[in-house]
């Protein structure tokens, strides 16, 4: 909402500084968004007479001249302008000045061996136009002195207001003004509206045939024999400065009653309108070539103002183009009426029209001003343009109830209820009343409301708070600490998942990951190859194509983050993201995910090339630590997690795994990324990754106390054998761990898997695989017939498991 | 005896000779062994009468002691010496770059930094963390929360929707994490105190906005609870989490469909060389939005608003961290660029503490 300091002062009183107008305004609940101030950038720039213009006695194309700015002692000023002339008048600048068009403030100098204290201004150097040919040659009845900010008339400030769409009261400049006044900033000035009574009664009827709600009231009034030209000046000058543009004195007058009252008005040139004006819902595929002059294809439920040869006009949005009032229009009708604010909020946003009058009749127009907007009109139009008005033409609904004014029973006690501020009940009344708001049966304790009929936000007390807050200004109401609602030590306020959440974050880091935030949505054809791309989690109206499917995995955001460092040249990258995955769009079906991806030599031990080892790609194996070393740090022990060959479609699937408690809680797999779906995100390899769903991770069992288990620490020495068994190429090592392991639960400490050699002396289709057992004795130290036997056990149960052979 | 003198005196200088152990161990063997000339010596006393045994013994026996206690000391020389020797030619190249710590170049985001000093600092004031579905109804999104079908606020807010089902409802991407608010409501009973941080989306993309942000609200609901509570929280807030002694807050009304009064708040600034610094300057910057919950909101909820207030704020976290941490492009922080992360990302063990301070 735009409005200048002078249509402001049309309404108010006041000898407020532009300032204190504008620091007030933000502090009640309008707030000023922008001051664009034309004459603020002219500032130092005054009208000044060259009294002589001297050529300069070591330069042929400058001139000395002694310049009067006003103060009657001229100074000595050297100027190149070829039009620079001895009794001209022009704009100065004395040393000091901020000049705009070249980006510098003017300094005292010396110019050739001839001091210089200002500059003659060419258009160009003040900003005001292209021209830089020669200094501005100002006609002579120029009074020196003056700002010439001043003498171009561009004083006059430009407020730019953020208007919050609870205050359709505030979109007239007039309602602004009465705000203002309220917070003791002037004086509302009183403008009587005149009423005008009709000498012939209005030729054209109008019939409401839709919703009683559409259209609450439709006013309508003839104005014939008018003369349709140019408005006058001062109204071109005031629609000019906040940004409109002139038309005609009718099509004016309703812009000015839109910004001046908030109240939007439309006027048809009665000769093009056929018949009455009927008001009706609109037919599917009616078309209008509105105002604008783009044809909009109607819908039912827009509410249309026709007459005989169909809709002549979208009621409360935009007025059509064939019934539209031009210089040859002699009888005009002008309309004011109040229109279902829902529907012309949906009408607005289906056809894409963001009129002004869009704006305040989907906001609530005041209703109490219905005749007299046209009233005011009525009169503009007369004097304008003459002619004769008709007699008013009221319809409303015929089930229509008369509108109450809303009344509320106010306790004071409301106000120190939601604020904690003590305000005086006399200031609380003051307020309301100065808000045009009627204050009755006043007691100590409470009065009744009576809410004005330009404020259809206002419901409750609540409201009635706010208004009151608002004038008395937020600043005094007091900060006040909140009591703890329990003493002492603060206790932990995290769910596991919470907790969890912040573990893997730093886990994953400490692994040397890097976390990256990724949208939460990805392409269609890439949440498909990650196990997405449902149709109920497609987004409607997506911003982009590739961020259309709500995404099933954190994988795919990760690898397109990999692949865009990868084609900067950073190639070996591992990153992770703790985030929220969808599998349906059920809130059940939000899970959180922890997954990280390493790609090329981004190896868990260190990235790239180094002195001390051969530089390898990451593998299966690298994915795999991140995710068991992730299991650690959330207290999940190893031994519960069954790490099962083979993973879904997205990876390898003779390098992956999936990671489950049981078969049936799969929490997530691990492995080297499908060939093709590197291809499809084109990524080049290797890339490996892991997911977890955080969410399924088994909780742990609830203690009594935070007491660990009780440490027994065994006084023996531990020992440790190793074997090297010939097993199948297929069989899986961890089988042979963990059937080493299950010899003997309680002198079998530790199993470690050393070696893994395929080759020279193995057969083809076996390999060999060694590991070190570690034995703890517990009461006695074992006898080597004891140790023989464990060892024996020990093979047994290998062989027996996994048909692996002791290696000879 | 200028015998014993004279092989004492040979034997010495021969102990001193020795170059290394080896050479050392030969002395000794041929003073000391069975055939050396010191046992040789020894042997000889067998023949001697008692008196004669007794002087030469004792005699003998000294040159004896001398001459070990020489190979002792010899021997630890030549041992300390062979060890610097073999130290020496140890020698490694020190300035060999080892393999940087995982702990140096992991990195965990600005966002989920500001998420855990957000925690930090309410969950001292007890607070607990409340959170719920990205994906929404319009129920919880906009209705309960007073935005009538069809207000125009509602627009303001760049809905993504997704396709009708059935039934003709359709779910959206929540615009705020406002719907938490309502869900802790529906499921606690007051005194409640929660912030709700969280994603949230919008159909909005330019250099100020991205389609997906993060969000933290507050929710207090308890009787007595006013606008001076939340004035002083909000001011606590800030200067905790900024880390600055003093803050200047401007609260100014404006308006929300789901609070009531409605509130915006400035902190004021500088803003020298390009830098923003709280509790100095004059500028104001926009932070937030507050306001008491409106009584239609506590009724959608099943609180009686003649019983309860309440009251609620909400913030840009990817705000919270571009102010506090210097951060100028909103657009990077969804980007995954690694040069990116390692700068504004914090080292895992950075973990924020009131004890230790937020950002270490």
């Amino acid at each position: 909402m735009k409005l200048t300091l002078s249509w402001l002062k049309e309404h108010l009183d006041t000898h407020a500084s532009l300032e204190q107008i504008t620091d007030r305004l933000t502090k009640i609940g309008l707030e000023v968004e922008g001051i664009e101030d034309p004459a603020l950038k002219l500032q130092g720039f005054g009208i000044a007479y060259v009294v002589s213009a001297e050529k300069h006695p070591n330069a042929d194309k400058l001139r000395v001249c002694m310049v009067d700015d006003g103060s009657g002692k001229p100074v000595q000023v050297v100027c190149g302008a070829p039009n620079a002339r001895a009794g001209m008048k022009s704009v100065f600048s004395p040393a000091g000045t901020f000049i705009p068009g070249k980006n510098i403030t003017l300094a005292k100098g010396v110019i050739r061996g001839v001091e210089s204290n200002g500059m003659l201004c060419s258009a160009a150097e003040l900003e005001l136009s292209n021209d830089h040919d020669g200094i501005i040659d100002l006609p002579a009845d120029a009074p020196v002195g003056m700002a010439y900010g001043q003498y171009l008339g561009l004083n006059d400030p430009v407020i730019d207001i953020n208007l919050t769409p609870n205050r359709p009261d505030a979109a007239g400049i007039y309602g602004i003004a009465r705000d203002l006044e309220a917070a003791g900033i002037g004086t509302l000035k009183s403008s009587p509206i005149a009423d005008i009574p009709g000498t012939y009664p209005c030729p054209t009827q109008v019939e409401l045939l839709g919703e009683a709600s559409d259209c609450p009231k439709f006013v309508l009034r003839q104005v014939r024999g008018v003369k349709n030209g140019p408005s006058p000046e001062w109204l071109q000058k005031q629609l000019k400065s906040i940004g409109l543009r002139p038309i005609n004195a009718l099509v004016d007058i309703t812009n000015f009653m839109t910004f001046d009252r908030a109240r939007p008005l439309h006027v048809f040139d009665a000769d093009k309108v056929q018949g009455a004006l009927r008001v009706r819902s609109a037919q599917a595929d009616e078309t209008l070539v509105a105002l604008d002059g783009k044809t909009y294809t109607l819908e039912a439920g827009m509410i249309v103002i026709c007459d005989e040869n169909g809709p002549e006009s979208i009621a409360g949005v935009m007025g059509g183009e064939a019934s539209g009032c031009d210089e040859n229009t002699v009888n005009v009708l002008i309309e004011s009426a109040l229109w279902d604010p829902a529907k012309i909020a949906r009408t607005g946003r289906r056809l894409g029209i963001n009129s002004d009058a869009r704006y305040r009749f989907e906001r609530g127009v005041d209703p109490a001003f219905c005749e007299a907007g046209a009233q005011m009109a009525t009169a503009m139009v007369l004097e304008f343009c003459g002619g004769e008005a008709s007699q008013l033409e009221i319809a409303v609904p015929a089930a229509a109830k008369p509108a109450m004014p809303l009344t509320l029973d106010f306790p004071f006690s409301e106000v120190k209820r939601l604020t904690g501020l003590n305000l005086a009940v006399d200031e609380m009344c003051g307020t309301l009343t100065a808000l045009g708001f009627g204050v009755a049966a006043r007691d100590a304790e409470h009065a009744l409301v009576t809410v004005p009929s330009w404020r259809p936000d206002i419901e409750g007390k609540a409201d009635i708070v706010e208004e009151i807050l608002r004038i008395a200004g937020l600043d005094r109401v007091q900060p006040q600490p909140l009591p703890r609602l329990q003493d002492g030590v603060p206790t932990p306020v995290l769910t596991l998942l919470q907790k969890r959440k912040r573990t893997a974050q730093r886990a994953l880091a400490s692994l040397g990951l890097i976390e990256a935030v990724t949208w939460s949505f990805v392409s269609q054809p890439q949440a498909a190859l990650f196990g997405g791309g449902d149709a109920s989690l497609a987004l409607a109206n997506p911003i982009a194509a590739d961020l259309s499917d709500m995404r099933p995995s954190l994988l795919p955001g990760l690898l397109m983050a990999v692949q865009r460092n990868s084609d900067r040249g950073l190639g070996d990258v591992a990153l992770f993201e703790v985030g929220q995955i969808f599998r349906s769009d059920d809130e059940k079906g939000q899970k959180l995910n922890a997954a990280a991806l390493r790609k090329g030599e981004a190896k868990s031990r260190g990235t790239g090339r180094h002195w001390s080892e051969k530089a390898q790609n990451v593998d299966f194996y690298d994915a795999k630590a991140d995710a068991l070393s992730l299991l650690a740090a959330l207290n999940i022990p190893a031994a519960s997690v069954q790490i099962v060959a083979g993973g879904p479609a997205w990876f390898h699937p003779g390098r992956s795994a999936t990671l489950q408690f049981g078969p049936k809680n799969i929490v997530g797999a691990v492995g080297e990324l499908h060939p093709l779906v590197l291809e499809a995100f084109g990524a080049n390899g290797p890339v490996v990754a892991f997911e977890l769903t955080l969410d399924d991770l088994p909780a742990p069992k609830l203690k009594a106390t935070r007491a660990k288990p009780k440490l027994v620490m065994a006084d023996l020495m531990p020992l440790e054998r190793d074997f090297a068994f010939v097993v199948d190429r297929a069989t899986a090592a961890g089988d042979i761990i963990k059937a080493a392991q299950n010899a003997e639960r309680q002198i079998i400490t530790k199993v470690t898997l050393f070696d893994v050699y395929e080759g020279t002396g193995i057969a083809a289709d076996k390999k060999s695989i060694a590991i070190a057992v570690t034995m703890q004795p517990r009461d006695k130290t074992m006898t080597d017939g004891e140790i023989e036997a464990l060892s024996g056990l020990i093979v047994a149960e290998v062989t027996k498991k996994t048909g692996a052979v002791l290696r000879g | 005896m200028s015998d014993l003198i004279a092989l004492e005196t040979e034997s010495l200088k021969a102990i001193a000779a020795a170059a290394d152990e080896a050479a050392l161990e030969n002395v000794r063997v041929n003073a000391l062994g069975k055939k050396g000339t010191i046992s040789a010596l020894l042997s000889t006393l067998g023949k001697m009468s008692p008196d004669e045994r007794k002087a030469e013994g004792a005699k003998i026996n000294l040159l004896k002691e001398h001459v070990t206690e020489a190979l002792v000391q010899r021997k630890a020389v030549l041992k300390n010496m062979a060890l610097e020797h073999r130290l020496k030619s140890e020698t490694i190249d020190i300035s060999l770059p080892p393999r940087d710590s995982s702990l140096t170049t992991g990195r965990v985001h600005p966002i989920s930094q500001v998420m855990d000093e957000l925690t930090t600092i309410f969950a001292d004031m007890g607070f607990s963390i409340a959170e719920g579905p990205d994906v929404e109804t319009d129920d919880f999104n906009f209705t309960r929360l007073n935005f009538p079908p069809g207000h125009p606020a509602r627009e303001m807010h760049d809905t993504f929707f997704f396709n009708p089902a059935a039934d003709g409802t359709r779910k959206l991407l929540r615009t705020h994490t406002s719907p938490v608010q309502v869900r802790t409501m529906l499921s606690q009973k007051p005194p409640i105190r929660v912030i709700c941080p969280g994603r949230t989306y919008r159909c909005d993309s330019d250099q100020t906005h991205t389609p997906m942000f993060h969000q933290v609200e507050g929710l207090v609901i308890e009787k007595g609870a006013h606008l001076g509570h939340l004035k002083w929280i909000l001011q606590e807030f800030c200067k905790a989490f900024f880390e600055v002694p003093s803050v200047n807050m401007q609260f100014r009304p404006s308006f929300f469909p789901f609070t009531e009064p409605s509130v915006e708040v400035d902190i004021q600034c500088s803003r020298k060389g390009g830098e923003i610094r709280f509790g100095e300057g004059t500028d104001w910057l926009e932070i937030l939005g507050c306001g008491m919950v409106h009584p239609n909101v506590l009724r959608n909820c099943g609180l009686d608003p003649e019983e309860y207030t309440g009251f609620a704020w909400g913030m840009g976290i990817d705000r919270l961290a571009m102010l506090k941490y210097g951060i100028s492009d909103l657009r990077q922080m969804f980007e995954g660029d690694v040069r990116w992360l390692s700068h504004y990302g914090f080292k895992p063990l950075e973990t924020p503490t009131l004890a230790g301070g937020l950002s270490g």
